[in-house]
C-alpha cells in the first residue's frame, strides 16, 4: 500500500491490491460466464438500453402517425401493435430492470461493502433469463405482432389471433429475472452486511433497493401465474377467464392488477433512492430526515398492495370496493410527499452544485411531483370516471414513468458512470441534454394532460380536428425529447473513447462505492471496509491534483459502534 | 439469521457440531472448508443466506399457488353445488393414499436433514432415495387417475365432456413412457457404473432405478386401491363416477329436448338464463337449466383441478431433480456436520411441496 496511514493524509483508496473488474479477465466468455455482479450489471445496461432505443423508437413512430388526425403511415391494427409493444418492450424490458437490475447490480454490493451479491450464479441466471425473455417478445413481433395492449385483457387476449401465448410467456421469464434479482438483493442486505453497517447506516439506495425487492417477490410470482393461466386459457380453454364459458374476465383484472400496480412501486422505488442519493451529494449535505425517507419506502412498498383495484373503477366492482380502493389509494401519496419534503429540506441550505447528475435529481422532483399530484385526480372516484381511459391517464403514468423513473435512472446513470467505466463525460453537454429532455418531454406529456381533460381517448389512431394543436405540439416535444436522449447517448460514449481518467471519488460522495478506485476492483476492496455514518461530508474535501475528492482523517474519532479508529489501515 | 448485527467474524459450525458417529470415518476432512465461497466472510453467513434465501423462493412459491387458490375461493362462492357434484367424480381414497405418500416423503427428508447434521452418510443416501420412491409413487398414482379421467371425458373446461362408459384409451400407457425410458435408461447406466468400477456412478444410477421402478409401485397401488374399495363398500369408484355422469348426461339431454330456448342458454350457460326459464313457468325446464349451469362450472372446477394438480406435480419433478443431486452430493461424502445447508434448504422446499398437497387434497376432494 502506496499511502501512509497518518492521521492528516489521506485515506486508502481500495483497487492497489489487483486490476479493476473490466481489466481482470479478457475475451468473451470472461463475459458471458462472469459471475461478477459489475460485469453482470454493465451487461443489464446495455440489454435495456437496446431495449429502451426499441421502445422509444416505437413511441417515435406512435407519435409521428398522430401527427395528423387521420392516416399518415400507419393503419389502425399497425397502431395498435405499435403501441402494444411499446408499452410491454417499456414497462417489462427497461423501466422494471432499468434501476434495480443495471445500476442496482452495480453498485449494492459496493455499496453495502460486500464482495458481491450472495448469489452469483443465480444472478447470472436472472441475466439470461432477461434475455430470454427478450427473445420471445421478439418472437411474439414475428409472430403476428400483440394487438391487446400491455396488459392483456380477457377477453380480448383470448380471442385475438396474435401471438399472445409467447408475449404471455416473455412476461412469465422476465418475472423470474425479476424474481431472482430481487431476491439476491434482500438476501445480501439482510445477511451480508459487514461489520459496522447497520441498517440504519445503510445508504438510502439501498433502503429503496429493499423495499423494491419485497415487492419484485410479493407481486411478481402472482403475474407469473395469471400469464400461465391466460396461456393455458388460449392453448386448452380452461374458461376461468372465459365468459362464453362461464369465467370471469374481471378476475383476470384482479390478478393482473395486483401484480402490476406494486410493479409501478417496483419502477419509481430505486429512482427515489437515486434521487435521495445524488440531492445529498450534491448539496453537500447530510441528508434530512433519513430515517422519515428510510421507512417511507418501506411504507410506500407495502402500501402499493393496497390499491391494485383503482384501475378498476369502471370496471363493475362494487361501489364499496372502489371506495375503499379510492381511500387506499390517497394513503400512499404520504410517504411519496415525505420524501419529496425531505429531499427540499436537504437542499435548504445546502452548497448546491447544479452538475449533470444533480440537474436531472431536480428535473425528477419537479417532474415526480406534477405526476404525482395529478395521480390524486385519478385516485378519487369522481374524477377518474371523466378521465378514465384518456390521455389524461397516459400522461400522468409518463410524468411518474419517464419524468421520474426514466429521469433518475439517467441522473444515476450520469452520477456512477465514472465510477462504472472510469470516465469522465463532458459536463456541458452532458448538461445540454438534460435540459433539452426536461424540455422536449414537457412539451410532449403537458399538452397531453390538456387533451385527456377535453376528451381525447387513449388508444385511438385517429381523432377528432380540435385536438389537433395538442397532438401537434406533443409530436414535435416527443422529437426534442428523442433527439435530447440522442445526444445523452452520444455524450457518454464519447467519454468512453475520449474522457478524461475518473478520479475514486469524483462527485465529493461518501458512500463505500467512492472509497474504491473507478472503476472498482474485481473484489471491490482491497479488505473489508469500515463503515461509518453515511452523508457526512466534512472530511471530504477537493484535491485539484487529482482533480477529484479525497477523503483526509485529520480528526481521530472512534467509530461507535465497531469501537475502532476510523480507517486506521496500514 | 442476523438482522440487526453484524455476523460474527468467526466461521462457526453452524448447529450442533458432530455429537453424531461418522458412520464411514469420513469425518477427517478437507483442511479449510472447501465448500465456502469466496464472497462469505463465514460458514455461518454462508448457511443464514441460503437458508433465507430458501424461505424468500418458498414465499414466491405460495404467491405463485395463490392465484389458484383465489380463482379457486372465486368460483367455489358462486357456485358452491357445481363445487359439491364435481367431488363426487374423484375418488378420495386415492388423493387419501398419494397424501400419506407424501407425509412419509416428508418425514424420511426431515430425517435426510438430520442424518446430514450428524453425518451419517449412509443413512442419508438411504432416506433420500425412500423419499424419491415416495415422490415416484405419487406420480405414479397420479398417472391412473389423469389416465382414469382422460378415459371419461372429465377434463379442463372446454373438453369437459363426461362419458356414461369409459372408454379404453392406452392413456396410462402414454403417461407410463417417461417413467419406462427411466427405469431402462438408469439401469444401463448402472450396469456400465458396475462394470467400469465406478461405485459412486454405480450406487447413483441404482438408487434411480429403484426410484424409477417406484413408479409402477405408485400405478399399482392406483389401480388396486378402488377394488380393494369396491370390495369393502361393494361397488367400485368407477362405477360411482359413472353412474354420477349419467345422471347428469341424461338430466342435460332430458332438457335439450324439452325446451329449445333452455339449449340455447345450456351452450351458452348464461347464469340468469335459469331465472328466466323459471319466470316463464317451466320449473322443470328450469331445474334442466340449473343442471347445465352446474355443469358449466363442474368443468371450471376441472379447470382449476388440473391445473393445480399439474402444476403441483411439475413441483414434484423439480423436488426430484434437486433431491436427485443430493444424493449424488451426499453419495461424494459432501455433506456432514459442517456442511449441510443444501440438505436443509431442499427439505424446506419438500415440506412446502407436501403442504400444498395437504391443502389441496381437502378443496379437491373432500367438498362432497
Amino acid at each position: 500500500m502506496s499511502d501512509n496511514a497518518s492521521r492528516t493524509a489521506t485515506a486508502h483508496v481500495h483497487g492497489h491490491s489487483e486490476e479493476n473488474y473490466l481489466e481482470c479477465a479478457h475475451g468473451w466468455k470472461s463475459w458471458a460466464f462472469t459471475l461478477d455482479h459489475k460485469r453482470i450489471g454493465v451487461m443489464y445496461l446495455v440489454a435495456i438500453l437496446a431495449s429502451f432505443l426499441l421502445g422509444g423508437v416505437m413511441a417515435l413512430v406512435l407519435r409521428a402517425e398522430l401527427f395528423t388526425p387521420n392516416k399518415l403511415f400507419l393503419s389502425e391494427d399497425m397502431y395498435n401493435q405499435m403501441f402494444t409493444l411499446h408499452g410491454a418492450v417499456m414497462t417489462f424490458l427497461f423501466l422494471i430492470p432499468s434501476i434495480p437490475a443495471a445500476l442496482g447490480n452495480f453498485i449494492l454490493p459496493v455499496m453495502l461493502g460486500v464482495k458481491d451479491v450472495a448469489f452469483p450464479r443465480m444472478n447470472l441466471a436472472s441475466f439470461y433469463l432477461w434475455v430470454f425473455g427478450a427473445i420471445f417478445f421478439l418472437l411474439a413481433i414475428l409472430l403476428g405482432g400483440l394487438d391487446t395492449g400491455w396488459t392483456f385483457y380477457t377477453p380480448y387476449s383470448t380471442t385475438t389471433n396474435t401471438a399472445v401465448i409467447t408475449a404471455t410467456l416473455g412476461v412469465f421469464i422476465l418475472g423470474f429475472s425479476s424474481i431472482f434479482t430481487g431476491l439476491n438483493f434482500m438476501v445480501t442486505i439482510n445477511t451480508m452486511r459487514p461489520a459496522g453497517m447497520t441498517w440504519f447506516r445503510m445508504p438510502l439506495f439501498l433502503w429503496s433497493l429493499y423495499a423494491t425487492s419485497i415487492i419484485q417477490i410479493l407481486a411478481t410470482p402472482v403475474l407469473g401465474i395469471t400469464g400461465l393461466l391466460l396461456v393455458a386459457e388460449r392453448a386448452l380453454g380452461i374458461g376461468i377467464f372465459d365468459p362464453a364459458r362461464g369465467g370471469d374476465p374481471v378476475l383476470f383484472q384482479h390478478f393482473f392488477w395486483f401484480y402490476s400496480h406494486p410493479a409501478v412501486y417496483i419502477m419509481i422505488l430505486p429512482a427515489m433512492g437515486v434521487v435521495s442519493e445524488l440531492v445529498s451529494t450534491f448539496s453537500r449535505k447530510t441528508i434530512f430526515g433519513y430515517r422519515f425517507i428510510a421507512y417511507s419506502s418501506i411504507a410506500i412498498a407495502l402500501l402499493g398492495f393496497l390499491v391494485w383495484g383503482h384501475h378498476m373503477f369502471v370496471s363493475g366492482q362494487s361501489a364499496l370496493a372502489a371506495t375503499v380502493f379510492s381511500a387506499l389509494t390517497f394513503t400512499v401519496s404520504i410517504p411519496s410527499a415525505i420524501k419529496v419534503f425531505n429531499w427540499l429540506s436537504t437542499m435548504y441550505k445546502g452548497a448546491i452544485s447544479l452538475e449533470t447528475p444533480m440537474c436531472y435529481a431536480l428535473s425528477f422532483i419537479f417532474l415526480f411531483g406534477i405526476g404525482g399530484l395529478t395521480g390524486l385526480y385519478l385516485g378519487a372516484l369522481a374524477t377518474d370516471v371523466h378521465l378514465h381511459d384518456t390521455y389524461f391517464v397516459v400522461a400522468h403514468f409518463h410524468y411518474v414513468m419517464v419524468g421520474g423513473t426514466l429521469i433518475a435512472f439517467l441522473g444515476g446513470l450520469h452520477y456512477w458512470w465514472p465510477k462504472m467505466f472510469g470516465r469522465m463525460y463532458n459536463e456541458t453537454w452532458a448538461r445540454v441534454a438534460c435540459l433539452i429532455i426536461f424540455v422536449g418531454f414537457n412539451a410532449t406529456f403537458f399538452p397531453q394532460f390538456v387533451l385527456g381533460s377535453r376528451g381525447m381517448p387513449r388508444r385511438y389512431a385517429r381523432y377528432d380536428g380540435e385536438f389537433i394543436f395538442f397532438h401537434q405540439f406533443s409530436t414535435t416535444g416527443a422529437m426534442i425529447l428523442g433527439c435530447g436522449l440522442v445526444l445523452c447517448a452520444g455524450v457518454l460514449v464519447h467519454s468512453l473513447l475520449r474522457g478524461r481518467k475518473a478520479p475514486a471519488n469524483p462527485w465529493g460522495g461518501s458512500t463505500l462505492e467512492w472509497k474504491c478506485s473507478s472503476p472498482p476492483p474485481h473484489h471491490n476492496f482491497d479488505w473489508p471496509p469500515v463503515v461509518t455514518e453515511p452523508y457526512q461530508y466534512d472530511h471530504i474535501v477537493y484535491d485539484p491534483e487529482h482533480q477529484g475528492y479525497v477523503e483526509v482523517e485529520d480528526i481521530p474519532e472512534e467509530d461507535e459502534v465497531t469501537g475502532v479508529p476510523v480507517e486506521s489501515h496500514t | 439469521m442476523s438482522t440487526t448485527t453484524a455476523p460474527p467474524p468467526e466461521a462457526a459450525p453452524p448447529e450442533h457440531s458432530g455429537g453424531g458417529n461418522d458412520d464411514h470415518g469420513h469425518g477427517h476432512d478437507h483442511g479449510h472448508d472447501p465448500f465456502l465461497a469466496h464472497h462469505f466472510g463465514s460458514a455461518k453467513q454462508q448457511f443464514d443466506a441460503g437458508k433465507f434465501g430458501m424461505w424468500l423462493f418458498l414465499v414466491t412459491e405460495i404467491l405463485f399457488f395463490s392465484g389458484l387458490f383465489c380463482a379457486y375461493a372465486v368460483y367455489r362462492s358462486t357456485h358452491p353445488e357445481a363445487f359439491a357434484n364435481a367431488d363426487q367424480y374423484l375418488d378420495p381414497m386415492l388423493g387419501a393414499a398419494n397424501t400419506a405418500v407424501l407425509i412419509f416423503s416428508s418425514l424420511t427428508m426431515a430425517w435426510a436433514v438430520r442424518a446430514a447434521q450428524l453425518g451419517q452418510q449412509q443413512l442419508l443416501v438411504r432416506l433420500l432415495t425412500i423419499t424419491l420412491s415416495c415422490a415416484s409413487i405419487f406420480l405414479g398414482v397420479k398417472a391412473v387417475e389423469y389416465s382414469h379421467k382422460w378415459d371419461l371425458g372429465i377434463l379442463w373446461s372446454s373438453m369437459f365432456n363426461p362419458q356414461l362408459h369409459a372408454h379404453h384409451s392406452p392413456a396410462l400407457l402414454v403417461m407410463s413412457i417417461p417413467a419406462m425410458l427411466a427405469v431402462v435408461a438408469t439401469a444401463i447406466l448402472f450396469g456400465l457404473g458396475k462394470s467400469k468400477q465406478k461405485p459412486v456412478q454405480a450406487k447413483f444410477w441404482g438408487c434411480l432405478l429403484i426410484t424409477s421402478l417406484s413408479y409402477f409401485g405408485g400405478v399399482g397401488l392406483g389401480l388396486t386401491v378402488p377394488v380393494i374399495e369396491g370390495m369393502i363398500t361393494g361397488e367400485t369408484a368407477v362405477e360411482v363416477a359413472e353412474h354420477a355422469a349419467a345422471t347428469e348426461h341424461a338430466a342435460v339431454e332430458h332438457a335439450a329436448a324439452e325446451n329449445a330456448a333452455v339449449k340455447h342458454a345450456a351452450d351458452h350457460t348464461a347464469d340468469g338464463a335459469a331465472t328466466t326459464a323459471a319466470t316463464a313457468g317451466s320449473v322443470e325446464a328450469a331445474a334442466a337449466e340449473q343442471v347445465a349451469i352446474d355443469m358449466t362450472y363442474t368443468g371450471i372446477f376441472f379447470s382449476i383441478y388440473f391445473v393445480m394438480t399439474g402444476l403441483h406435480g411439475i413441483h414434484i419433478l423439480a423436488g426430484m431433480g434437486v433431491i436427485a443431486w443430493l444424493l449424488y452430493r451426499s453419495l461424494l461424502g459432501h455433506f456432514g456436520p459442517r456442511y449441510f445447508g443444501p440438505v436443509d434448504f431442499v427439505g424446506l422446499y419438500w415440506h412446502l411441496v407436501d403442504l400444498i398437497w395437504i391443502y389441496l387434497f381437502p378443496l379437491l376432494y373432500l367438498i362432497g
